[in-house]
């Protein structure tokens, strides 16, 4: 590929990905929820995002196929709601775009949809975001990165596998 | 069961008829009138409530977060950071590269903060003196407010041995020749837990949540908790009256109840982002378009290593040693420096901020026992590359902070990589994973550092946090170059002050507590003494 053709397709993306991240957003939020959303409720689509992405972030620390997914998405689901509104709104925007087919594709790079999707599918996925020439979906894979490790390691459940005692059991 | 064998000095105080309303639970608008409206009760805030409540002033405290106490402070990430810290910790600038820790409940960021207590160094304010107009701000006119204030909050340095995070910085920095020293804490009784960011559990921690607040509450101030200042209203050159709105208990959204307060004079203490964003949002006069701007953070990069013995970062008193070397190799405005410290590593706040994902992510936190993490805390705000960001107001009014790394500050980042790795291998390091999406675990020194080279330096790739945010109501004479004068006066406005970090026309080059503490101390005794006509009164 030539240097100009890989410019102007990383333009054409560029316009694209930032349209579609609005219009996804905008598209989703008028489908799911005629009223302006306060409080994000994952829905059915989102948690499948979350069962197929989850175990391949956390790859060697979740049993994939086990109580360990639905654990996860719970406590991510907490800490989203814990969120300031605004932020909400963003990561309902994100869960719209990787829930809705054409983005999936054309975005994530994700031929099906989440529930049959490979492991190597969805980490080459997570890379492909993670490094990023648009910083808006690198700035996705972070959200996604600190929104599965964070509240799965602050559950006292997963402390003896990282060999952390937690606080002094007399004051917590 | 109540098992906890601590007294809890917010309960008593609460039981002996201190004056805090609870702002989520109003049924309906409430007015207010008072001598002095304080708006935030963190370091600037609760310095001034009790230095202006013993002046004999009538004192109304606002603060937007919970009042939370050691009975609450449970040591545990998950409820502690959306409980105690503005936007539940995850605060981040505009484009999201930088992720902004501030506290949001009585006592602000103090309630949370890790306690390193630095005086101003002296060449942060010379400059000040000599760029910001700043005649008074000589170091030896500042030490009687440092002394009242390290009096006041027990600041004392840390007696005890430091634990194996911060002892390996200190041995791995001797091997290299450079110097650490010890650490000043503001601790009394303290039980070397290491808990600090989730509000301290045994009230050792001199917070204003234990010390000031509590002094200007039983003087007889009134506290408003879960509490915005939402705007302040302006009449000629005076501001006429502040208008609030209540908060849900949940901290997320306007529960529909507002608060009016007026008052002789106002102080805005909300801290950098929050102040500037209170006073942009109330079109407070600004000719020069300076409000806001120079938002300083000390940018911080870090390098995790993994070493052959248990480190237990979690464990112990968070920061108990530093050095200053890379602080003082260059001028004060050459290429930029660096304070190195260490933070504690708990598991919510370390597995966010390691990167990579799957086999490379778990393997390192299954060993999250033998980590140790380096932070180096860059001093911008002192070069004509490095003038910080810009507090700018989102729909809605909510402020949000534009900061762009320019190459200055990333030379910054890249050299700080450098040492902190190197430091790392001579304390013993096995693997060193210095945060950046594109590096790896290095097994040598040479490895390392021909990587880290060679990395990009750009934003997304590196992690940068900052906890001390500071700047963007910049203090000068000078109306072309600050908002606020040199007493803490908003200029043009006869009624109205600052007193908090966002005062600091640059960075301070140390943790910014103290600096404040200090610096507001002064400003507040003369606020108390131009209020009442009389000597202000001495903590
Ligand atoms: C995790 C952490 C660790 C730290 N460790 C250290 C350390 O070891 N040593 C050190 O020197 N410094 C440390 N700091 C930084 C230090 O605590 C802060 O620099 C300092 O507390 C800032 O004081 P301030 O008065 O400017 O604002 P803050 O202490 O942040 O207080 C501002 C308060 O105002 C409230 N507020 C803001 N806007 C409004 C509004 N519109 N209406 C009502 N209320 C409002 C906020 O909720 C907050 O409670 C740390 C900070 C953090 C977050």
């Amino acid at each position: 590929m030539s240097k100009a053709l890989s410019r102007r397709s990383f333009l054409k993306v560029g316009v694209v990905g930032g349209l579609a991240l609005a219009t996804a957003g905008s598209i989703y939020r008028l489908v799911r929820d005629p009223e302006t959303p306060r409080r994000f409720v994952l829905d059915e689509r989102t948690r499948n995002v979350l069962a197929a992405v989850a175990p391949v972030i956390l790859t060697g620390a979740l049993h994939p196929g086990s109580d360990d997914v639905q654990a996860v998405i719970e406590r991510i689901e907490g800490a989203i709601q814990q969120l300031p509104l605004k932020v909400q709104k963003e990561i309902q925007d994100l869960f719209a775009l990787l829930t809705l087919a054409p983005t999936r594709r054309f975005l994530a790079g994700l031929p099906d949809d989440w529930r049959i999707a490979k492991q190597e599918e969805i980490a080459a996925f997570l890379q492909s975001w993670r490094l990023h020439r648009i910083g808006m979906l690198q700035t996705a894979y972070h959200a996604l990165h600190d929104l599965v490790v964070g509240p799965w390691y602050a559950d006292e459940s997963t402390w003896a596998s990282i060999g952390y005692p937690g606080p002094i059991k007399e004051l917590s | 069961m109540n098992t906890n064998p601590i007294p809890d000095p917010i309960q008593a105080g609460l039981a002996s008829g201190w004056n805090v309303i609870d702002a989520s639970a109003l049924d309906a608008n409430r007015q207010f009138e008072v001598d002095v409206a304080i708006i935030g009760t963190g370091a600037g805030g609760g310095v001034t409530a009790e230095i202006l409540s013993m002046a004999g002033l009538k004192i109304l405290l606002i603060e937007e977060g919970p009042l939370k106490s050691s009975k609450d402070f449970k040591m545990r990430e998950a409820q502690a950071y959306p409980e105690l810290y503005q936007e539940s910790a995850a605060r981040k600038t505009k484009d999201k590269a930088i992720n902004i820790m501030q506290g949001r409940s009585v006592g602000g960021s103090t309630t949370v903060n890790w306690t390193s207590s630095f005086r101003t160094p002296e060449d942060t304010l010379h400059y000040w003196q000599k760029n910001f107009g700043l005649q008074d701000y000589a170091p030896q006119a500042l030490a009687p407010w440092f002394d009242q204030m390290e009096r006041r909050l027990h600041v004392t340095p840390w007696a005890a041995a430091p634990n194996e995070n911060n002892d390996l910085l200190r041995r791995g920095a001797e091997k290299l020749g450079i110097s650490t020293a010890v650490i000043p804490r503001n601790v009394n009784g303290c039980w070397n837990l290491g808990y600090c960011g989730m509000g301290c559990p045994t009230n050792a921690k001199q917070s204003m949540l234990v010390t000031t607040i509590p002094a200007a509450l039983s003087r007889g101030a009134v506290l408003l908790t879960r509490t915005r200042a939402e705007k302040l209203n302006f009449k000629g050159d005076r501001v006429d009256s502040l208008s609030c709105v209540a908060i849900s208990a949940d901290g997320l959204a306007p529960s529909g109840k507002t608060i009016t307060v007026r008052a002789r004079h106002y102080v805005v203490s909300g801290g950098a982002i929050n102040s500037p964003g209170l006073l942009l949002r109330s079109n407070a006069p600004d000719p020069h378009r300076i409000l806001g701007k120079r938002t300083v953070l000390h940018p911080v990069v870090l390098s995790a290593a993994l070493y052959d013995h248990k480190v237990d970062s979690f464990a112990g008193a968070p920061q108990s040693i530093y050095s200053d070397h890379f602080l003082n190799t260059d001028a004060i405005d050459g290429p930029i420096g660096y304070k190195l410290e260490v933070p504690p590593l708990h598991p919510l706040l370390i597995s966010a901020t390691l990167s990579g994902f799957g086999e490379h992510h778990s393997h390192l936190m299954k060993r999250f026992a033998n980590l140790h993490a380096i932070i180096a805390l860059l001093r911008d705000g002192f070069h004509e590359q490095s003038v910080g960001g810009t507090v700018e107001l989102r729909d809605g009014g909510s402020p949000v902070l534009d900061y762009p790394i320019t190459d200055f500050v990333w030379d910054g980042i890249r050299r700080a990589l450098l040492t902190m790795v190197e430091i790392q291998f001579a304390a013993g390091a096995k693997i060193v994973y210095p945060v950046h999406e594109l590096a790896d675990g290095y097994t040598s020194w040479s490895s390392a550092k021909k990587a880290i080279e060679a990395l990009p330096y750009k934003p997304l790739f590196t992690r940068v946090v900052s906890a001390h945010v500071m700047g963007g109501c910049t203090m000068s004479d000078d109306t072309k170059l600050g908002v606020v004068s040199s007493t803490g006066r908003y200029h043009g406005v006869s009624n109205l002050s600052v007193h908090d970090g966002s005062l600091f026309p640059t960075s301070i080059g140390a943790n910014p507590q103290l600096s404040i503490y200090g610096i507001t101390c002064r400003l507040a005794s003369m606020l108390a003494q131009q209020l009442t006509g009389k000597p202000a009164p001495v903590l």
